[in-house]
């Protein structure tokens, strides 16, 4: 092994002398309050094609700065750009251009327009990673773009209302974007996709958010992975978009009146898996979705685990977890064309005599009180009461207002 | 000592005591007598607070009696029926009412007199009603108190033990007790009493000696004399 | 008071009966966590039981309690106490001695069960607070009913009515109101009405913990405000301790009038 390296060694160093050699072409302009240059409009001007901009610790003046050649902007630690609260700051209007490390404040807020503190158009294979963005209108707003990485920014601020504030990284009309790592907190949207495709969100943390941690329009073919979304005003929402993985994601504590973790609208092909979500209102939302595939999630101390609002078809809820939801499923018609199967449900109070690991009695997740919340919502604070629990019983010895066939079948005994 | 002014009880529709007015001033023995559901143990029970009337005042001592407790220090009850907290035992009962009263007492020459001793570790509820009235009997005497009251002291007695209550009245007497007795027997009246105050449908009909009731209805003996009483009543 | 109340204390720590309910709870934690193998999973069945459960009992040793101990009561109203303190006296060594038997009889199994180190000990208290303060309300209501009624069967019948018209009915009567005036808006009444009934009122003190996700779902401001905010758990509490001592008044207002 060793001596396998000690060969190969030699042709690789000679290839880095190579390849520096054709880089070198390429310079490093350094920016610097003390410097000769201190300005990043002539920073910008002066650099060639594939230049890098240095900038060293100080606040730098950036109010409307487009970057029209291939160029790559590195902040050191405490290098700030200031949009002095009067437009975008930072303009990406060429491909291969790369922003990283920079923190950027003051970005300007309009009713009109959409400011952003980096605004990306028609560009390919542009980064921007590392960057801390300060109370943004919007922080990435990126249009007709494609080939992208948007790592490892945080993006905050502080919105109270919708309509005074805009996303955190909002994509439109894009392709084979990689959106990873990133804190976003504080905005309208943490994540907003619409007309998105072949885009993957990884491992996010979208937080205290007022609308969604996450949000698709019209996106197909799109996943996201490993992300966070705790205590938005709701989760995610997906929206008429087709073919959409959305695996191993946390849902926490997304908390309130029509609050979800997961909102799915017109939603066809999707796969929901692996997902955690504890202790928010409304676990999962869906209507008018089909084909939707529930595997292996895990729901906890929800309000609703999972609400099924009309037209719903052909979805399938197997080997998912439902421990302690004030409601494990509810309904709000008496037609089911779903599948629940082999599921583990902590409401089970069946047994297992033949000891296969399935309850032997078919368990009937739709309880009727769900049915009298849905119609009148105070009757909540009777939830666990024992006048409850004998209505339930009830309806569970003689369905008639919940679905009949609405059954797991093959309940599963432990926890998966 | 006592005194009531128009004291009224009723019970549900039962008018049981109307405008009773008396006075105790002396120690002594007080017979209160009458028929059955005459209110004499509603009196009693009147003067030691656990009957509430609707109207009318109980002095005792020169202060009303309604709504205090302190008083009660002052007297000793024998109730009619003996009951008793049936799992706990003789000690244990005795030494709880000396607890919770708090004064000295002096419990062992009376355990002594009414051969006690080998009912102490048992419980009350395994007891006859003979030896439980013993141990009422015990409970009351053992504090010493200036006014006794007991409802029919003898129920369930044999006959040595009623020559010892007998004895134990004496003898507080003499010490200038006052005592409130009801009873039906009438010898035990004859013999005791210095004074019998006589009930009839809730009014006093008669108060003073025995003497002077068997004059008033000349007849020879105090049985005869309420006899006689009742029947000129019908 | 305190002579009275160990007495009264003491003469039920020595009944079978107290045993048996101690034994009982003792089991039911036990079985739970067995059952269950998952304490949280364990607390939500054993929330359902306490809130039915500890009334009942309360009602039904109150009652019993107090009618078998009428000796005893009798007794000490000739000795030189005052009444409210002989009553007051009995009904905290009545209210003590079950909740202890309550305290200790599920408190050992889940503390075995490790829920001191566990994030459901808050939980936990809080059921265990809840079933406290049910103890205490209905055992004061019984010894009510037991004051005004000197028959026994008479007394034990309308102990058994109450608890289950607080227990079952009231909510049942509850939710067919709602139901039916769904059109009015309903915030305040569905508040008000939960204060009215001790059981309700702790089951929301427990359901602010266990359902907290669920119960802010709902749309109306006072809704919200009363549950989104620290503000539930405080009028809750507020209005448990006011229903611990209304009934424990009206029993001392009840037997200072009382013949005995």
């Amino acid at each position: 092994m060793y001596y396998f390296f000690a060969v190969v060694k030699q042709p690789v160093v000679f290839l880095c002398f190579f390849l520096l050699a054709i880089c070198s072409q390429a310079k490093v302009i350094t920016v610097c309050e003390d410097c000769e240059i201190d300005n990043i409009s002539v920073a910008v001007a002066q650099a060639q094609p594939h230049d890098t901009i240095l900038f060293e610790a100080g606040r730098y003046s950036a109010v409307n700065i487009e970057l029209v050649k291939p160029v790559t902007l590195i902040g050191r630690k405490g290098a700030e750009l200031d949009g002095e609260a009067k437009g975008y700051i930072l303009k990406i209007l060429a491909d291969s251009i790369s922003v990283q490390g920079l923190r950027l404040l003051n970005a300007g807020k309009s009713y009109t327009k959409d400011f952003a503190a980096i605004y990306t158009y028609r560009a390919e294979h542009f980064t921007i990673s590392k960057n801390e963005i300060v109370g943004p209108f919007f922080g990435l707003l990126i249009e007709k773009s494609s080939n992208g990485l948007i790592s490892n920014n945080t993006i905050y601020g502080q919105s109270i209302r919708e309509d005074d504030s805009g996303n955190g990284i909002h994509l439109w009309h894009c392709k084979n974007v990689l959106v990873s790592g990133n804190e976003i907190y504080g905005l309208r949207d943490g994540i907003y996709l619409e007309f998105v495709e072949n885009s993957t969100i990884r491992e996010n943390f979208s937080h205290d958010n007022i609308r969604y941690g996450l949000h698709f329009m019209f996106s197909n073919n799109d996943k996201y992975i490993g992300n966070t979304f705790q205590n938005n005003g709701s989760g995610v929402a997906v929206m008429f978009s087709k073919f959409i993985v959305m695996k191993n994601n946390l849902f926490v504590k997304n908390w309130g009146t029509a609050s979800y973790g997961l909102l799915l609208k017109e939603i066809y092909d999707a796969e929901v898996q692996e997902n955690q979500f504890i202790e928010n209102t409304i676990a999962v939302f869906t209507e008018g979705s089909t084909r939707v595939n529930y595997l292996n999630n895990h729901f906890e101390r929800n309000g609703w685990a999972i609400k099924v609002s009309g037209g719903c078809y052909t979805n399938i809820f197997a080997m998912n977890n439902f421990l302690g939801n004030s409601f494990d499923v509810s309904y709000n018609s008496k037609m089911n064309d779903n599948k629940f199967e082999g599921n583990y449900w902590g409401s089970y109070n069946g047994y297992d005599l033949d000891k296969d690991g399935r309850g032997d009695v078919p368990h009937r997740p739709v309880k009727l009180f769900s049915y009298v919340v849905n119609e009148t919502p105070e009757t909540v604070i009777l939830l666990r009461s024992l006048f409850v629990d004998i209505i339930n019983f009830s309806e569970k010895v003689s369905p008639v207002f919940t679905p009949d066939e609405l059954v797991d079948l093959s309940p599963s005994m432990t926890q998966f | 000592m006592i005194n009531t002014e128009n004291l009224s009880k009723r019970f549900g529709q039962v008018q049981v005591l109307e405008d009773i007015n008396f006075t105790v001033e002396n120690s002594g023995v007080i017979a209160v007598l009458g028929p059955n559901g005459s209110g004499k143990t509603t009196i009693l029970k009147i003067i030691l607070g656990m009957v509430i009337p609707q109207s009318g005042s109980v002095d005792f001592g020169n202060a009303s009696i309604l709504g205090q407790w302190k008083y009660r220090r002052q007297i000793g009850y024998l109730p009619q029926i003996a009951r008793f907290p049936d799992n706990l035992k003789v000690r244990e009962l005795i030494n709880m009412i000396k607890d919770i009263r708090g004064e000295p007492a002096n419990e062992d020459h009376l355990i002594n007199l009414f051969g006690l001793n080998k009912f102490l570790q048992k419980r009350l509820g395994n007891l006859s009603g003979g030896t439980r009235q013993k141990v009422n009997i015990v409970l009351t005497f053992m504090f010493d108190t200036p006014l006794l009251i007991l409802d029919e002291p003898t129920a369930g007695l044999d006959p040595v033990s009623l020559i010892h209550l007998k004895e134990l009245i004496e003898k507080e007497k003499k010490k200038g007790k006052t005592i409130l007795i009801t009873t039906h027997i009438m010898s035990l009246v004859e013999e005791i009493a210095d004074e019998i105050i006589f009930l009839l449908e809730g009014k006093i009909y008669f108060q003073g000696t025995v003497k002077q009731l068997e004059k008033m209805t000349g007849q020879n003996d105090l049985e005869h004399a309420i006899a006689k009483v009742l029947r000129e009543d019908d | 008071m305190i002579k009275i109340l160990r007495y009264s204390f003491y003469d039920l720590a020595r009944s079978r009966w107290s045993y048996i309910y101690f034994l009982f709870y003792l089991l039911l934690g036990f079985v739970l966590l067995f059952l269950n193998s998952n304490l949280s999973k364990a607390i939500i069945t054993l929330m359902n039981i306490i809130i039915v459960l500890t009334p009942m009992i309360g009602t039904i040793f109150g009652v019993m309690y107090f009618y078998s101990s009428r000796e005893f009561t009798e007794l000490l109203l000739a000795q030189p106490i005052k009444r409210g303190t002989i009553f007051l006296g009995q009904y905290l060594g009545i209210a003590t001695s079950l909740s202890l038997s309550l305290l200790a009889g599920l408190g050992i199994p889940f503390l075995i069960y490790g829920v001191w180190q566990s994030s459901e000990i808050w939980n936990f208290g809080m059921l265990l607070v809840a079933g406290t303060f049910l103890t205490f309300i209905f055992v004061a209501l019984s010894i009510n009913i037991s004051l005004k009624n000197e028959n026994k069967i008479k007394g034990f019948g309308y102990a058994i009515l109450l608890w289950l018209f607080l227990a079952v009915i009231y909510d049942g009567i509850f939710m067919i109101s709602l139901v039916v005036f769904d059109d009015y808006p309903l915030d305040q009444f569905t508040l008000l009405a939960s204060m009215l009934n001790p059981i309700d009122l702790s089951r929301i003190l427990i359901l602010l913990k266990l359902d907290i996700s669920a119960l802010l779902g709902y749309t109306g401001a006072v809704f919200s405000k009363f549950f989104g905010t620290g503000m539930g758990t405080v009028i809750s509490f507020t209005v448990l301790v006011i229903w611990t001592f209304i009934p424990a008044w009206s029993m001392l207002k009840i037997a200072g009038k009382k013949d005995f």
